[in-house]
């Protein structure tokens, strides 16, 4: 089965959709690159290539996770399966 | 694969080996540029770097523009020079850092002759130059000549996710063959600072790579006025879907693989501890970035992108890369390797940076890269403050 989003480590609450959309309520296959395993997940929003999806709900405060890492802190709640970007994250820096 | 041991380069007089052999005419402040550049007019063959700098500078940012000029008549890529500067004192001390590698050098200075005396001059000296360097023939190097230099740019999460890892996947295979590696982009590592710092191939490297970012990062909070959004991430980093600057520097910093740095550079600072990886402190911007790295003697640079950044540089040949299948579609003449097979899986990391090791010996050898036919030639000195 082809892969529609790409997680980088197992700890990420995120993934990345690598084909050139996404569409509300579609079955993704999900590939996690650090353990090469598969998971599914169902989107709630149009998300295009590159962009990231939530893999778990998430609240106001959470940290995102991508490459195992830090990457952010969450200041919108998200629910699983919807696009993760500037309009619900924010950098901890600067 | 087997890794080739060799490529064709131009054996320069001080050791080094060229992948390019440029005659360029070098000025050495921006009223000198209208000048050098009707001397490139003149000789065919030659290249002109006009800039914007190079009067009233002083302390640290003199030396810096003094260290970028003299470096980049030094690199191996270029065969010969001619300095053109208003004032002889200035084109003097370029000339003599220059003339140090051995290379022909020759200075002009403006001053009490004017444009056209000094044009004239100057275009019997570019053409003695160019028509010598004409002769040179590329010759079997060592593959531990290569000098290769790294810096992302326009860059999504696909940058992160396989353009980035597979220039790592390079480094990882040509670092045991005795290549000079560096990566910059200091601002770029923020958020991913401490890993990076680990990174360090011995405590005292490390130390010096904290202090470089923390320096940096004390200037960026200090000139700040709001939280970098509309810098860093940048609106096409955005557009391709990256979120904060820690994200990005997580995905710039895949660019290494699982080399560690010898040591953290200068600005335009040539490495002196021999082969590996150099960290050296520079601007994020790519044109200023590349620019120092060319300053520093790399003769190869590797640019991954995501959203497609079009950067070249008149000295130093820039290989671009690509894993968005968008990007290799939309804008396909500014990509030399497309690796957007990891995406879909058809294609694995190693064998995407056997794809880009190909690609960089073919360059190396001699073939143009798409930023050098479309005439590329971005050449951007980094200023570190006002002149007096």
């Amino acid at each position: 089965m082809a892969t529609d989003i790409i997680i980088h480590d197992k700890k990420d609450n995120v993934g990345v959709v690598v084909i050139e959309k996404i569409t509300p309520k579609q079955d993704c296959a999900c590939w996690i690159m650090e353990d090469d395993s598969s998971a599914n997940i169902q989107s709630l929003d149009e998300i295009p290539l590159g962009h990231k999806i939530a893999m778990i709900d998430l609240n106001e405060g959470d940290t995102i996770l991508k490459y195992g890492h830090d990457i952010g802190k969450v200041i919108k709640s998200i629910k699983k399966g919807e696009h993760v970007h500037v309009h619900n994250v924010k950098t901890k820096k600067w | 694969m087997e890794i080739p041991k060799s490529f064709l380069g131009y054996k320069r007089e001080n050791g080094r080996a060229g992948t390019r052999n440029h005659v360029i005419i070098l000025p050495v402040d921006d009223i000198s540029n209208a000048c050098a550049e009707a001397v490139a007019n003149n000789i065919k063959g030659t290249i002109a770097l006009p800039h914007s700098y190079g009067r009233l500078q002083f302390g640290a940012d003199l030396e810096l523009h003094f260290r970028t000029m003299i470096g980049t008549g030094c690199n191996p890529n270029v065969a010969a020079v001619i300095v053109i500067g208003i004032e002889p004192k200035w084109t003097k001390k370029i000339v003599d850092g220059i003339a140090k590698t051995g290379k022909p050098v020759e200075g002009f200075h403006i001053e009490r002759t004017g444009d056209i005396g000094t044009t004239m001059k100057a275009s019997k000296k570019a053409q003695e130059f160019v028509m010598w360097a004409s002769e040179k023939q590329r010759e079997e190097c060592p593959l531990s000549d290569l000098w290769i230099s790294v810096k992302c740019g326009e860059s999504d999460t696909t940058s992160g996710l396989a353009a980035n890892p597979t220039v790592g996947n390079l480094m990882d295979k040509l670092e045991p063959l005795g290549v000079h590696l560096c990566f910059g982009e200091t601002s770029e590592l923020t958020g991913a600072e401490q890993v990076c710092a680990t990174r360090g191939a011995t405590k005292e490297a490390s130390e010096k790579f904290m202090k470089t970012w923390s320096s940096y990062n004390d200037f960026i909070l200090k000139e700040a006025t709001d939280d970098l959004s509309e810098s860093q991430p940048t609106a096409g980093n955005i557009a391709g879907g990256l979120t904060t600057i820690e994200e990005k520097a997580f995905g710039n910093f895949q660019k290494i693989g699982n080399c560690k740095f010898i040591d953290v550079l200068e600005p335009a600072e040539e490495p002196t501890k021999g082969k590996g990886l150099y960290f050296m402190d520079t601007s994020s911007a790519a044109a200023e970035c590349v620019t120092l790295q060319a300053a520093a003697g790399f003769n190869i640079h590797l640019f991954p992108t995501g959203q497609g950044n079009i950067v070249g540089n008149p000295i130093e040949p820039v290989v671009k890369l690509t894993a968005n299948p968008l990007t290799v579609k939309g804008m396909g003449e500014h990509i030399d390797c497309d690796v957007s097979k990891i995406l879909s899986r058809e294609m694995n990391l190693s064998e995407a940076g056997d794809e880009l090791i190909k690609t960089t010996l073919r360059v190396a050898n001699g073939r143009l890269t798409c930023a050098e036919a479309l005439g590329h030639r971005e050449f951007v000195m980094t200023k570190l403050y006002r002149s007096a």
